[in-house]
């Protein structure tokens, strides 16, 4: 299939459905894909229409009312004509084309079977979120340890409590709704073991009293676990998990300023699940092989440099939300509508909005970004964290890479980027394509202060051969 | 004497490697890490089924016996060196006989070569029906990264040194010979000798140095499977990647070769392209890769892509690598050119510079027998390329 439009959005969660309702608004043929069965993203993450009734997950979101709005306006230009919505649809790659873009996609709506799709305009919006930020401690290839996102996931998308005792651990605001929506849901979580120290919010103070709804949020939170008797120990992390088959005991330890475990601190807990977050990292995958810049995005992670319009720097080709730094929600539905408000003016489409809202929708995002900002600086990487690793402790998991082998990478053959280790030892050349490890070794190898880049990566998703073979045009090829 | 290799790819580590073991003062210059460039973006190639007699054989063959050797050296498992060999298949009769005479012309050129009539006898997996091929023994694979990482290491066990920066300028003595290399920070490294091991940036290191050679770059993607138990025991590649090796044509050309890795992986190469330095993603040539390798190897369908690269290999207008002594600026030693072949032919082409370096024969490797690479097949009596 092969379908054109005015402007094609990968990604509907709250950037790409903010976006694609504003274009539509503005009189653009849009087509919104995703890889999931409802739109939502991860954040509004919803189950299959079917099993709504059964499964009701309203209270484990923020924002509804926005998403619900969201919903109507699509719903709406669907029944025009405008939208193509495009669900169960995963893109594996992008390419520029004379005219704009050929987005390539497979249908899995019917899988296992794949159908190639191909979809082009002149302008592409990439809003395809972030992802958990990983990094490796003894134990952690274990069964049931997860990512605090995974854990999220599982409630939000079917309302399973993916454990009974659970230790979530890491960095960053995020933890603590995905330690409110357990115990909101009957698990028992034993400790959240957050690395920052808890003055850490107090250094940025004209940020937080910008974002009132952010103290709204967080006392929300704060109010549920209480209510759960939930421990929230700062300064602490997880620095090992144990068990047979499965993770059974967590060790925590106090850390120092440098986020180095402080001797004698360290304690071992009970728990059959274990949640670990360290903040997101941008996912850049079909932007990067575009060949957009990045910019530093101030949390230890290189995002998608755009201007004020959420323009990339490949003329057509625009970003919103998380790729362009992470910072929540809230700012991704304003970068999706300023990007949108951009592609109507650069399309010169007929029915331009008027220009007091996007404005107002630029402070916003200011707004935003400056609260994510003060979090990201909050919430760093503890700098000692490689002191938690033993040298056989897996740091890539695919392909069985341990962190003695990584240093090993570094000292003999001075490799000095991930890129360079996964050519001399398979770190990230497995399933995963370094999206788990890519962060871990970039901190191993590289200097302190140097942003993770993820290596380009041609091929966003895994597709099946046959799949790719029947999507080309026909061969002359006498074989 | 004091040699400066620039470029620590596959070819320049080798380069490094055999000149350091002669006792040679080397250095290599590179910008980047280790087999940064072309090198870790093909398969790791070492054929000798794909060359048509001529110069090019004469160098395969002996690089081939060079990597035996160097493998030895470095240990074969830490450079995943394998001697699997490769199985060309035909897919019709008329392709079969052009294949049998092509393997007739290489076998007396010293290439060991087996007709084979039942190919799903040597791969299992192989789609029924194919009227035969020719098995090429001699040809093996090797993790190039590892590869030039461990000949480099090798070189400074030997006493060689690396030194990371840029080569800007050549540095002559008033004698016009060359007396060092100026890098991008204005250090000068001395040298008796520079040899330019730049691969696809070749031409660009030449000019720096005042011997411009015309190096261009022919696109190639490679796909990357999902890890599986091993299903393809040999480098398995239609007849046609032969007549696409050696063409010129400007567009697209696609010919599939299959094979597995040590990491269970299945590498499926081979597109070209001549489209200079652009690095875009091509879907159209995935999907043919994709098409042909399902069509060679049916359980391929099932089997999931889970990564591509591309990488540019350094041609010269003729197919073959320019490698020895630059008239036009006596000390500068060319090894580049090697087009996709360059992993197989590395140790050859060390060892050939070695010789070249030090006047006498050296490995095996005798100047006076290859002459057919130098560079002066370019130069017109003015020295400019032709």
């Amino acid at each position: 299939m092969s379908e054109s439009a005015d402007l094609v959005v990968v990604g509907a969660g709250p950037a790409g459905m903010a976006a694609a309702a504003t274009a539509l608004d503005g009189g653009l043929r849009v087509v919104l894909i995703d890889s999931g069965a409802a739109p939502g993203g991860q954040f509004w993450r919803h189950p299959p229409l079917s099993a709504r009734e059964a499964v009701p997950t309203a209270d484990l979101h923020h924002g509804l009312s926005t998403y619900r709005a969201l919903c109507a306006t699509l719903s709406a230009h669907e029944g025009t004509g405008r939208l193509t919505l495009l669900l169960n649809h995963h893109v594996w790659t992008t390419a520029r084309e004379e005219d704009g873009f050929a987005v390539h996609a497979m249908d899995r709506g019917r899988a296992p079977e794949e159908r190639a799709v191909v979809l082009r305009a002149p302008a592409l919006l990439v809003a395809t979120g972030a992802y958990d930020r990983q990094l490796p401690f003894p134990g952690w290839d274990l069964p049931g340890v997860l990512t605090a996102g995974g854990l999220q996931s599982l409630l939000k998308g079917g309302g399973v409590v993916a454990g009974s005792r659970v230790v979530l651990g890491g960095t960053g605001p995020f933890l603590l709704p995905v330690a409110a929506a357990l115990a909101a849901r009957g698990a028992k979580v034993v400790a959240v073991c957050e690395a920052a120290a808890p003055s850490a919010w107090l250094r940025h103070p004209a940020a937080l009293l910008r974002n009132p709804a952010k103290w709204a949020e967080g006392a929300r939170y704060a109010g549920t676990l209480a209510r759960h008797r939930v421990p929230v120990r700062t300064r602490t992390a997880i620095v090992g998990a144990e068990g047979e088959g499965r993770v059974a005991v967590v060790r925590t330890a106090a850390l120092d300023a440098a986020g180095r475990p402080l001797p004698g601190t360290e304690r071992r807990i009970e728990a059959d699940t274990v949640g670990v977050g360290w903040g997101f990292v941008p996912q850049l995958d079909l932007l990067l092989p575009l060949g957009c810049d990045l910019a530093d995005a101030g949390d230890g992670t290189m995002a998608a440099a755009v201007d004020d319009g959420q323009r990339t720097t490949v003329p057509g080709l625009y970003t919103a939300g998380e790729t362009c730094g992470v910072g929540g929600a809230a700012l991704a539905v304003s970068e999706g509508r300023v990007a949108a408000v951009s592609v109507l003016t650069d399309l010169s489409a007929p029915a331009r909005p008027g220009t007091r809202r996007p404005a107002a929708e630029r402070r916003a995002v200011a707004r935003h970004r400056a609260f994510a900002r003060a979090m990201a600086q909050a919430h760093p990487l503890p700098p000692a964290w490689p002191a938690w690793l033993t040298d056989d402790t897996p740091v890539c998991r695919c392909e069985e890479v341990t962190a003695g082998a990584v240093r090993a990478a570094r000292a003999d053959d001075a490799a000095a980027d991930h890129r360079q280790v996964k050519q001399l030892t398979r770190a990230g050349m497995g399933w995963c394509q370094g999206r788990m490890c890519g962060p871990a070794v970039h901190c191993l190898v590289s200097a302190r202060d140097q942003p993770y880049a993820p290596t380009e990566r041609l091929i966003a998703t895994p597709v099946t051969l046959g799949a790719l073979a029947d999507s080309g045009e026909p061969t002359t090829d006498p074989s | 004497m004091k040699v400066v290799v620039v470029g620590a790819g596959i070819v320049g580590a080798a380069c490094a490697f055999h000149a350091a073991a002669a006792g040679l003062d080397v250095t290599v210059l590179d910008r980047g890490p280790v087999g940064a460039g072309t090198t870790s973006r093909g398969e790791g190639n070492i054929l000798l089924s794909d060359k048509e007699p001529g110069p090019e054989l004469e160098l395969a063959r002996l690089s081939r016996d060079l990597w035996d050797e160097a493998a030895e050296e470095l240990g074969p498992e830490t450079v995943e060196f394998e001697t699997k060999g490769g199985l060309v298949v035909a897919s019709t009769p008329d392709a079969l006989g052009a294949l049998h005479a092509f393997a007739a012309r290489q076998a007396a050129a010293g290439v060991r070569t087996e007709a084979v009539e039942r190919v799903g006898e040597l791969e299992p997996h192989v789609a029924p029906g194919l009227p035969g091929g020719v098995h090429y023994p001699q040809d093996a694979q090797v993790q190039p990264v590892l590869a030039a990482a461990g000949l480099l290491r090798a070189a400074v066990r030997h006493g060689a040194r690396t030194h990371t920066g840029e080569a800007v300028a050549a540095v002559t003595g008033t004698d016009g010979r060359i007396a060092g290399v100026r890098t991008a920070d204005g250090t000068v490294l001395p040298a008796d000798a520079v040899v330019n091991a730049a691969g696809t940036w070749g031409g660009e290191v030449g000019r720096r140095l005042g011997a411009p050679v015309g190096i261009l770059p022919r696109r190639g993607f490679v796909l990357v499977t999902e890890p599986l138990p091993p299903m393809i025991r040999h480098k398995v590649y239609s007849a046609d990647y032969v007549a696409n090796v050696a063409s010129s044509d400007e567009g697209l050309e696609t010919s599939c070769v299959v094979e597995g890795t040590r990491a269970g992986t299945i590498l499926i190469g081979a597109s070209r392209e001549r489209v200079g330095f652009d690095t875009s993603m091509n879907p159209a040539v995935v999907a043919r890769l994709a098409a042909q390798a399902c069509r060679l190897f049916p359980f391929l369908r099932g089997v999931h892509l889970i990564r591509a690269y591309r990488g540019f290999r350094p041609y010269c207008p003729d197919h073959l690598p320019v490698i020895g002594p630059d008239p036009r600026v006596p000390g500068v030693l060319h090894a580049c050119g090697h087009e996709g072949a360059g992993i197989g032919l590395a140790p050859g082409t060390g060892a050939l510079v070695t010789a070249q370096l030090l006047g006498r024969p050296w490995r095996g490797a005798d100047p006076a027998a290859h002459t057919g690479l130098l560079p002066d097949r370019f130069l017109t009596t003015g020295g400019v390329p032709k």
